[in-house]
């Protein structure tokens, strides 16, 4: 509360507004340098450090050398990361499909006057108010191959006919994965989607009915384009979000079996944590960053233009 | 309250509801019946719905072991003190940013956008480095610096929403009065404020209590686990884990999220909506 009283300037005469503005000013300065220096130090010091660290050959032992490309050139050849990567992109855009699929068939179901959606809407904003790890915990039971009720229920619909290892067979591991992701990131976007809908202007659907539109044509042609814009921010964060995904994934599989759910991010850690190469770690992170920047940057442009 | 009858079209809708519902809402039945069950029901390979008898076992089972005390223990304080650090830092910011013009408001409001894509995989290293030097690797102190900065943004952001919403009219009211500047922000804005201050810091406490990455990072000493932390180990003990004081241990650490979200569910959606819609 000291910060207070440096911002105690005497009541300034309405004559000097300049002064007064230029007084103010300085006193909200003051007010923000408890806010910007840990942000400055914590977050914005460690991302140029970190862009810096991708061109040397830094190590958990030894503060490392400038050696230029080299950490790139190596990760060009280094079949894994790229592996990883793939992983990563079949994760997020996968992820980001399903679940605005899912949410937008939600958030219609939630915008009709359907007798327990408000039930279905609490609901809904529950895994979003879950720790991210407790999802992944409570995930675990789910697909546990001996008492999970994943199998049971697959095996009673007739889908499955012996247990399956979800979450430790190669073939299931990131399906299985992806699904969780989906589910976790289902209720948020519900809700935007919501939003958007909701401010569709009712007197343009009316007209569309009056001029004989069916439900799906008014839907189509109405609802959608005017949704375009929350469309396009919430798959712009949802893609960003899932590829910085960590800890869902870090305890529902460790990036395993065998590395097929083995994230960028989680491939990163282990790289800088596991073994110690900080330098190769934060030439990951540039190229992983980089590669997401120039997919929004392709994606946004291409509904720019699909909206002109 | 168009059409009450019962046409296809909304038996197909009502369907694809209760889709959702059980999607939605199964796993979480799951964790809870878990969590009450016996072990030896626990144990049984045709797992039902819900428990044949209720027990408390798994409850006591994960409060008495020690891991699972001592790491909320350390939650607690980790994410006490986050909260205290968050509102006495982002009371003052706060207010600056609502009430003053000044070039930092562009640059905190563009950070705070920013933050929300934040590169994480790209500071990790370098924070884990630059914390070292500090020596705040391995303490729940250099814990609570870097939840500090990572729930500031939206801390930041909610309460300077709730300072543009204080009349200034009232302060140069005050003002006008003869009252000094110190007296108006205490005497008025300050306490206008506490309901603002009150859901910021449960905003604030509950990131900290949730959070994981940086505490898989920075913490190595079993003794300092954060409950996240613990409960995480504790998944990956392959072959000894038990379901039960598991899911137990899950429920009561989630007490304090689903409090505040059942608090600030209104607040909270209207605001993803609001940035969602403009943004």
């Amino acid at each position: 509360m000291s910060q207070h009283a440096t911002l105690d300037p005497p009541v300034p005469a309405p004559t000097a507004p300049a002064a007064r503005r230029r007084r103010r000013d300085r006193g909200g300065t003051i007010l923000v340098l408890p806010a910007l220096i840990p942000v400055a130090l914590l977050s914005v010091w460690p991302l140029l450090q970190g862009i810096y660290l991708a061109f040397t050959d830094t190590t958990a032992g030894r503060p490392g050398a400038f050696v230029g490309l080299a950490n790139f050139a190596d990760l060009g050849s280094y079949g894994l990361f790229w592996d990883s990567f793939t992983i990563g992109l079949i994760w997020a855009v996968s992820v980001t499909v399903l679940q605005f699929l899912l949410a937008l068939g939600l958030a219609v179901l939630l915008n009709m006057r359907l007798r327990g959606a408000a039930f279905a809407r609490v609901l809904a904003l529950i895994p979003w108010a879950m720790p991210p790890v407790i999802i992944a915990i409570m995930w675990k039971l789910m697909y546990d191959p001996r008492s999970g009720p994943v199998n049971g229920i697959l095996s009673t619909l007739g889908i499955i006919d012996h247990n399956v290892n979800w979450l430790g067979d190669f073939s299931t591991a990131l399906p299985a994965v992806i699904f969780v992701g989906v589910w976790v990131g289902m209720p948020a976007t519900t809700v935007v989607l919501l939003a958007g809908l909701q401010s569709v202007d009712p007197a343009v659907l009316e007209a569309g009915s009056v001029d004989g539109a069916s439900s799906w044509q008014r839907f189509w042609h109405i609802v959608l384009p005017s949704l375009r814009p929350v469309i396009v921010a919430i798959t712009t964060l949802d893609f960003i979000w899932s590829f910085n995904e960590f800890g869902l994934v870090y305890v529902l599989t460790a990036g395993g079996p065998g590395g097929k759910t083995m994230l960028p991010m989680l491939f990163a850690y282990n790289e800088a944590f596991k073994y110690g190469n900080f330098g190769l770690a934060a030439a990951m992170g540039v190229v992983t960053v980089a590669v997401i920047v120039l997919l929004m940057f392709v994606y946004l442009r291409a509904q720019r233009r699909a909206a002109s | 309250m168009t059409s009450r009858r019962l046409t296809p079209g909304r038996a197909l809708s009502y369907l694809a509801l209760a889709g959702y519902v059980v999607l939605l809402g199964f796993p979480l039945v799951w964790l809870l019946s878990t969590s009450f069950k016996t072990p030896r029901e626990l144990a049984s390979l045709s797992p039902s719905l819900l428990p044949e008898e209720f027990s408390l076992t798994n409850f006591r089972a994960a409060i008495e072991q020690q891991d699972l005390l001592r790491a909320g223990a350390n939650s607690l304080i980790v994410a006490g003190c986050t909260t205290v650090l968050v509102v006495l830092v982002s009371v003052p910011a706060s207010y600056a940013l609502a009430r003053f013009r000044s070039r930092l408001r562009g640059v905190a409001m563009g950070w705070i956008l920013v933050s929300q894509v934040f590169p994480i995989i790209l500071i990790v290293v370098p924070l884990f480095l630059i914390l070292k030097q500090f020596g705040l690797i391995d303490s729940l102190a250099g814990l609570v610096l870097v939840d500090l900065v990572w729930s500031l943004p939206f801390a930041l952001w909610m309460l300077q929403g709730y300072v543009a919403k204080i009349p200034a009219e009232l302060e140069e009211a005050a003002a006008t009065d003869g009252a000094s500047r110190l007296r108006t922000l205490t005497r008025i804005v300050f306490p206008l404020l506490l309901p603002g201050i009150a859901a910021t810091s449960m905003f604030a406490f509950v990131l900290s209590w949730n959070e994981f990455f940086f505490a898989l990072v920075l913490i190595q000493d079993p003794q300092l686990n954060t409950l996240p932390l613990a409960l995480a180990r504790f998944v990956g003990q392959e072959g000894q884990v038990q379901l039960g004081p598991l899911a137990a241990g899950s429920l009561l650490s989630m007490i304090p999220s689903l409090v505040f979200f059942a608090l600030m569910q209104r607040r909270l959606t209207s605001g993803l909506l609001a940035g969602a819609v403009k943004g």
